[in-house]
Order: C-alpha cells, then structure tokens, then sequence
C-alpha cells in the first residue's frame, strides 16, 4: 500500500486538514487524534478535579457541612475512575499519538481507522458513566475498586451503566495499544533498531504490552459482577458458594499492572526532558529499558500487596512482600540515571525542566512510601488509611501528571509552532508544586495517626491537618485553570518556534518544522 | 444534595481560618506518627515502621543531595560544556546490587515480625466479631455472650447542630470487653459486605469478609479503652462504626460476664411478659432509632430509589406475617438485612409496632400490633 501512496505524492498534491467539524469526526491523521485524546483528558481532569474539590470541601472540616455521605461515596468512586480512566490514560495515548509516529519517522499510526473508533467511542463511556450520577439511586458510589459484594448485591441500580462503560474504556485502550505496537513493530525508519529508539517509545511499547494483557481481565471482573447481578450466578456471592476475595484477586491482577502503565510513559517523558535541559546524553539508556521492562515483568506478581489484610496465607504474604520490594531495584535505577544525566550537565530550568525534575524528586517520595506499605507487618498499620492515599497521590499527581504537564510544555512548541509564555509556565509549576505538596504531605501524618481513607467525616484529633490537605488541594485546583488558561494563549500564538526548539534537543520530532506539518515523514528518514 | 450551600460554607470558611491560625496546630505533633500499641506485637511492628522510614530518608538524603549538588553546580552559566560520558557499568551494576542488599536487610526483620504474628493458636478466650452495614456483633464463643456495638455519637453533632464531644465518631454504646494478660483470638467475618476490624493499638487489622472466617489474636497488658474503626468502604455509613475495646484486670472482666449472663435472663421474663401497645411504642421508638433510621431516616420515608418508604407502606399497614418475615429475613438482592440475630424478641416485636403505628400508619393500616410472643412464635421449626 505504501508504495501506491509514495506514486501519487507530488509536492503540489499537498493534504492539508478538512474543514469543520467533521475534520476531527472522521480524522485518521494521528496528530488530529492525538490533540483530540488529550484535549478530552484535560476535559475529565477538569470534572475529576471538580470532584475533588468536593471532596476536599467536605474533608475541610469535622462534621457533614456539604454532602450526604451517599453521594460523597459517590464522588469519590467517580473521582477516581475519571482521573485513572479519563485523565492520565488518554493522555498518555494522545502524547502517544502525537509522538510515537514522528520519533520513530512514520507517517502516521499503523491503523488509522481504528485510532479514530478508538477515540471516539470514549466520550460515550464517560457519557454513559457520569450520566449515573442523574439516575435513581445515584452514581457508583463503591470506590474506584469496586469490591464485591458492595459493587454486586448492595450496588446502586446505575452499577450497570458502569460495567457497560468500563467495557468501553477497555476497548479503546486495547485498540489503542494494538495500534501503538503496530507502528513500532513495523514502521520504524530504515536504521532505527529497537535500542536505538527513543525511550517514550520503548516505554509505549511495553506499557501498550501490559494494556494487552490486562484490560481483558478488568473485562472479565465486570462481566462476572454482570452475571452476578442480573444472570443469576455466584462469583462472588459467599452466600451462593462464591468467592468475595476471589474478586479482588481479579481485580488486582488488572489493577497493579495498570499502576504501572500510569507511570511508564512518564518514566519516558521525564527522561527525554531532563536530557534536553541538562544538554547531555541520557545515562544509561540500556539500563532504562531494562528497568522498564522488569517493573513490568514484576507488576504481574505483586497484586496481592493490596490485599494484605484479606486473610492470605503466611507463604503467600511473605511472597508478595519480597516481590514488591523487588520492585524497588529497577525503579532506583532509573531515578539514579535521570540523577547522572544532570550530573556535570549543563542545565537550564525552563518550565518543562522544572515539572520533571519535581516529578523524579515527589515520584522518589511516592516510591519510599511504597517501599514502606510492601512491608506486611507494617502494611497492617498502614493498610487503607490516609497514608495509602498520600502515597498513591504521590506517584499520580506529581508523578504521572505533572509529567504529562512536562510533556505538554516541552512538546507543545513543536505542536503548534508556538513557545508558550515562560513566565506563565513557571507560575504555573510553583503554584501546583505548592499545592499538590500542601495537600498530600499532611496526608502521611494523619494516616499514620490512624484515619481510614473513604471516609466523610473523621474524629477530631485529625482536624487541623485535614484544613491544610484541603487549602492546599483549593489551591491546586485553581491552578489548573492557569494551565487552561497558557495552554490557549499558545494554541492562539505567542513567539514563533524554530524546528529543534530547545538547545539541547535530540530525536526526529525536532527535524522537521514547528508546527509539524500534518502529514510528516511520508518518506521514511534515514537513521544512522 | 447541596443543603443551605452558601450559608454553611461561609460558617465553615470562618471557622476554618480561627482554627488555622490558633496556637494548638502544633500542639500535637506526637499524633503525626504511626500509634506504638500497647502489644508486643504493636511495639514491633512500630520498630519495623521506624527502621524502613530511617533507611527511606538516608537515601533519600544521598540522592536528593547529589541531585540538588548538580541542580546548583552545573547550570548552564557554571558548567557551559556538558560532560559527554552516558554509561558505565561498574557504577550501574553498584547501584543494582546494594539497593538488593539494602531490601534483604529490611526484608529479614519483616518476615520474622509476620511470622509471630501468623502464630495463630486458639486463644483463652474466643471472640467472634462480625462486621454489618454499619454496625459490629461480638459473640463470646465460651460464655455465651452476643451482643451488637453501634455508634453512640448524635446525629446532631455529626450534622453541626451541637457541639462534638471529646471522642467525636470513636464512641459506642457497647465495648468488646476483654481481660489482661490472656490471649484473645478474634475470628472476624461479615454479614452483608466488606468490613475491616482495625485496633491500632494491637496492630490488628483484619478483613471482616461475608462467607470467611479470619483470625487475629492480641495479648494486652495495660487495662484501659481503645479505639479504632472501620477500614473497609462498606457503604453511606463507613465511617460511622468505630470499635472500642475495653481491657479490664480479670476480676472486672468475670463481674463483667455474670452482669452479662443475668441480663440475658431478664430478657427472657421480659419476653413472656403481657406487653401494651404504649409500651411495645415506647420501647420500638428507641430500637428503630438506634438500627433503622440511617436508611429509613426519621420521618419513615426512607429515601426514593434506595431505601423503601414505610410510612405507608402497604406491608407495614395491611400484612403483619410479611411485614415480621422481612425483619427476621431481610430482602434477598436488596440491603434490607435479616435482623433476626441483632434484635431480641422482645426488641423485635416493638420496633414492627412502632413502625405499624408511628407516621399515620395506625389509623391507615389495620393497626394490628406485633408481640414478643408473635416472634416467638415465629422462630419455632415449622413444620
């Protein structure tokens, strides 16, 4: 096909976008798709963010001021799902799409008809989702875990409508990562063998391997929960010989791998950034994607570490223990490398520098914490207490978003020909590192100090921490509106970007010109 | 869903800027940390918590110090030429091997820490705890001994209406009572979902799971009240079902038991006694605030879509055999759940009379009352 393409491609034949809506309706361009994924992110981190700040607002005090308890539930389930499902997944795919044909010099994705359906049919799932918070009895209101028997027999009738959009969500992501597997596979430059491409593309690849293996089993979770509910069975009923627990073994073998597809594009992102700005070689390159590939290798035997207060066996804790903790030597690689590259670098601090450098430093504290909850004993003081919360904020919020923040700075120049305004963005960082610091630190302490998490309404010695979690999260929730707020201005324009964009950038995104022309690379460059 | 918005939030803004600026802020910083306990065991696992957190900020120390090191010492304007090194395999195999030795030094304390605490043997005294929505029932496998603990704090404080007390959320009508110095063993289960027994002070945290039985054991020394909660999002009320245990020396802990074992004797004369309306009323209105109003609320009405209206129900005012069938049964695929162990005879027959003649229901319904006979009556096999 290829080449009956490369027969009609005369300089004067040039394909610029349709017009109109149904430019972005019936789009197969990649770069189309892709700013489509991540505005739609921005979209649900906004909504998920809103009921965050619900949920903070109620927090802010001891007593009910706010809510009822039943719809705090019910924000809280939506808050995360939204930001897990919504936010950082169709990011990442976005930046995905955007990045992974133009690093690797392919024209577009391998199956542009499909990256189409699979966008497009996620609003439908977050349509059909949020549209529970409108029917009787309510929104899902059983966390984003959704344990049974609570998600089954005691679910809200609006359960259903959940079950039918996480299916959704699933299938976009697997056509997504079919898609992306597709083009590394097979559309890489003449040249560019596997290690030699760029790590936000190695770190798609094995992320798009983990979505592959995992998205089926969260569709097998929900399709038991269906039949369980409306067909009559007992997976997980003990009162029909079934099996609560076995929901939750379930559910963490999809969901520990999909922490880690939160994180490893962003393990990509933050080492190309820190690269750039400290105008020096990553270090280690070999050793990144082999840490990468063991976390992800790991990620399937650690589940059970959420589930060490479920009743395992002695053998069985002591095993996921020493798994999880093993998990901490690849991770430690990587950090050590990103901390080498900026050692005797020649470093700048534009915008992009600065969140990924507050990503490696926060992620860090994320990762001891993590360290501390893979401690069984210890696990048992922790186990579902605010201090979980701090922790895995610590690893989504500075982690993976301030990453795709990073992203969306440094590579924004290069999406539409324009240097967003310095100052704004340093503004921007400041205020969310702030933020996100004020709200989630405090969190380790009144966790440790014994408050549950999911809770709305708390016992009064954890008062004065939760007011300073909650100004901190008002604070970082107003700053997203900041973010927006560049993010527009530099869509409209601002100082013009040259093709390489930053001093030290390296890889083929910045061999062509700023903005990237819609159709990029459609003869393939050569890679020495 | 948002009630009086505007006005509450401006209160709560007021009081939440006095409170952020008042001196006793700081006055806690004791409360930061993890609870040492009072066990053995709680005393470990604290160590254990203390150790990794050391271990965490001296390498935290080391590579945030040679980060922020190179973060000032090479910027662009100090250091204009980069160094052009990218690998080095001696250094990376360093920083692979002595994070790994680093983990087998931790993980050893650990493991010797859990395997006391998986040493699981039947204890002095047996305890089976059983988790509902949203209250906990301790059954004393030896004496005989059942009863149901709830939260005792008013709605009232909950809601802002009046000041909160000193254990605001941690108090409950009924303590597990248990003695010094013996080994308790709790078996822990539940009745409709997912509950967490959690006792920071023992360090037990243990699943309550519906169809599982899962143990945990505990010797404490010091006599005193403890407090801990519910760690499992088991619905609207999660947060509201504390468990407080008292431990007691061994003589209060025996007075303890006979105090429990005369009560139960009580109830059974009260059960055959002849009961009147008024009384039965009376009585109901307690019991039906204490378990039915967190889904039926106050006024009876429940709330649309989740939780059925009785006040005018048809069950409630015309069928008296199903309305004692449902409280003794609960509703299969619904959260009605069977109140048949929670409530005594005496307990159940008033709470279905004061439902059948509270909000109207008397004069729209047949009025027929409900006795502690009648369930009784009902519990006998049929045959």
């Amino acid at each position: 096909m290829s080449a009956v393409i490369e027969s009609h491609n005369h300089d004067d034949h040039h394909h610029g976008p349709a017009k109109g809506l149904t430019r972005w309706l019936y789009t197969t361009n990649h770069k189309d798709i892709g700013t489509l994924y991540l505005w739609f992110s921005f979209a649900m981190f906004l909504i998920g963010g809103a009921m965050a700040m619900v949920i903070r607002a109620e927090l802010f005090q001891p007593g009910m001021q706010i809510v009822e308890p039943e719809f705090y539930n019910q924000m809280l389930t939506l808050h995360g799902l939204i930001m897990v499902f919504g936010a950082v997944m169709p990011a990442f795919v976005g930046l995905a799409n955007w990045l992974v044909p133009m690093m690797v010099g392919a024209p577009d994705m391998a199956l542009p008809r499909m990256n189409n359906l699979s966008f497009w049919i996620l609003p439908f799932a977050f349509f059909v989702l949020l549209s529970s918070l409108f029917m009787e009895g309510g929104a899902p209101n059983f966390g984003w875990t959704f344990y049974a028997p609570l998600s089954t027999t005691y679910a809200p009738p609006s359960v259903t409508f959940f079950i039918f959009s996480v299916h959704i969500m699933g299938a976009s992501s697997i056509m997504g990562s079919i898609n992306v597997i597709v083009t590394i596979m097979n559309m890489r430059a003449p040249g560019m063998t596997l290690m030699k491409m760029p790590l936000f593309v190695w770190s798609w690849l094995i992320t798009a391997y983990l979505l592959i293996a995992v998205m089926p089993v969260l569709a097998g979770a929900v399709t038991m929960m269906l039949m369980d509910i409306h067909f009559g069975t007992s997976f997980f009923n003990a009162a029909g010989g079934g099996d609560p627990v076995l929901f939750q073994h379930i559910f963490w073998f999809f969901g520990h791998p999909e922490v880690y597809i939160m994180i490893l594009p962003a393990f990509g992102i933050a080492s190309h950034i820190i690269e750039t700005f400290s105008r020096k070689q990553l270090f280690g390159y070999a050793s990144m994607v082999w840490a990468m590939a063991s976390i992800a290798i790991l990620s399937f035997v650690v589940w059970a570490h959420h589930m060490f207060t479920v009743g395992l066996p002695l053998a069985a804790e002591l095993f996921f223990m020493w798994a999880t903790m093993l998990i901490a030597v690849p991770t430690g690689v990587k950090v050590f490398n990103w901390v080498t590259t900026m050692f005797k670098g020649s470093i700048t601090y534009e915008t992009p520098m600065l969140f990924a450098i507050a990503f490696v430093v926060l992620f860090t504290i994320g990762g001891f914490s993590g360290l501390m909850l893979a401690i069984t004993p210890a696990d048992f003081q922790y186990h579902d207490t605010y201090f979980v919360v701090a922790h895995f904020h610590y690893v989504l919020v500075p982690g993976s978003i301030f990453s795709i923040m990073a992203a969306v700075y440094y590579w924004i120049p290069k999406w539409t020909g324009n240097m967003y305004d310095e100052r704004l963005g340093k503004l921007h960082f400041w205020l969310s590192f702030i933020g996100v610091n004020v709200t989630f630190f405090p969190q380790h302490w009144i966790g440790l100090a014994g408050m549950p998490r999911r809770i709305p309404d708390y016992a009064l010695q954890f008062a004065d921490w939760n007011m300073i979690s909650s100004v901190g999260a008002f604070l970082f929730g107003a700053s997203q509106i900041l973010f927006l707020f560049i993010v527009v201005k530099t869509v409209m324009g601002g100082k013009k970007a040259t093709p390489e964009v930053w001093e030290g950038s390296r890889g083929l995104e910045w061999t062509v010109e700023s903005p990237a022309p819609y159709h990029t690379f459609t003869t393939p460059p050569k890679v020495s | 869903m948002f009630k009086k918005a505007t006005t509450s939030l401006n209160k709560t803004l007021l009081t939440g800027f006095v409170t952020l600026f008042s001196s006793n802020m700081f006055a806690a910083w004791g409360d930061l940390n993890m609870t040492e306990g009072v066990t053995a065991i709680s005393k470990e696992v604290f160590d254990l918590h203390m150790l990794i957190f050391w271990i965490c900020v001296v390498i935290g120390l080391v590579v945030f110090g040679i980060m922020f090191y190179s973060m000032f010492a090479f910027t662009k304007k100090k250091n204009p030429s980069p160094a052009s090194f990218h690998e080095n395999t001696k250094v990376e195999l360093a920083w692979t091997v002595v994070p790994f030795l680093i983990l087998v030094f931790m993980a050893i304390p650990a493991s010797n820490t859990l395997t006391k605490i998986y040493d699981d043997t039947e204890g002095d005294i047996n305890i089976q705890v059983v988790g509902y929505q949203w209250k906990w029932q301790y059954k004393y496998l030896e004496d005989d001994i059942d009863f149901f603990s709830n939260l005792t704090t008013d709605w009232d404080e909950i809601y802002n209406k009046t000041p909160k007390g000193e254990f605001y959320l941690e108090e409950v009508d009924e303590a597990v009572v248990i003695p010094v110095g013996k080994k308790i063993r709790f078996l822990i289960t539940a009745n409709d979902v997912i509950h967490s027994w959690w006792m920071p002070d023992f360090a037990i945290k243990q699943d309550a799971i519906p169809g599982f039985i899962n143990t945990a054991w505990t010797i404490v020394d010091e006599p005193g009240i403890y407090r801990g909660k519910c760690t499992e999002l088991c619905g609207k009320n999660h947060g509201f079902m504390p468990v407080v245990v008292k431990v007691v020396t061994q003589d209060e802990y025996d007075a303890w038991v006979q105090d429990k074992k005369d009560a139960a004797f009580r109830m059974a004369e009260l059960t055959e006694k002849d009961w009147s309306v008024a009384e039965l009323t009376e009585r109901g209105e307690g019991i039906y605030l204490k378990n039915c109003v967190a889904c039926h609320q106050v006024n009876g009405q429940g709330i649309t879509g989740i939780f059925p209206n009785l006040a005018g129900s048809d069950v409630v005012l015309n069928d008296k055999a199903r309305n004692i069938e449902i409280l003794m049964e609960g509703v299969q695929g619904a959260a009605m759940q069977s109140f048949a162990n929670q409530l005594s005879e005496v307990d159940m027959a008033s709470v279905i009379t004061y439902t059948r003649q509270a909000w109207g229901n008397a004069e729209n319904g047949d009025g027929e009352i409900v006795v502690p006979k009648d369930i009784v009556e009902y519990k006998k096999p049929k045959v």
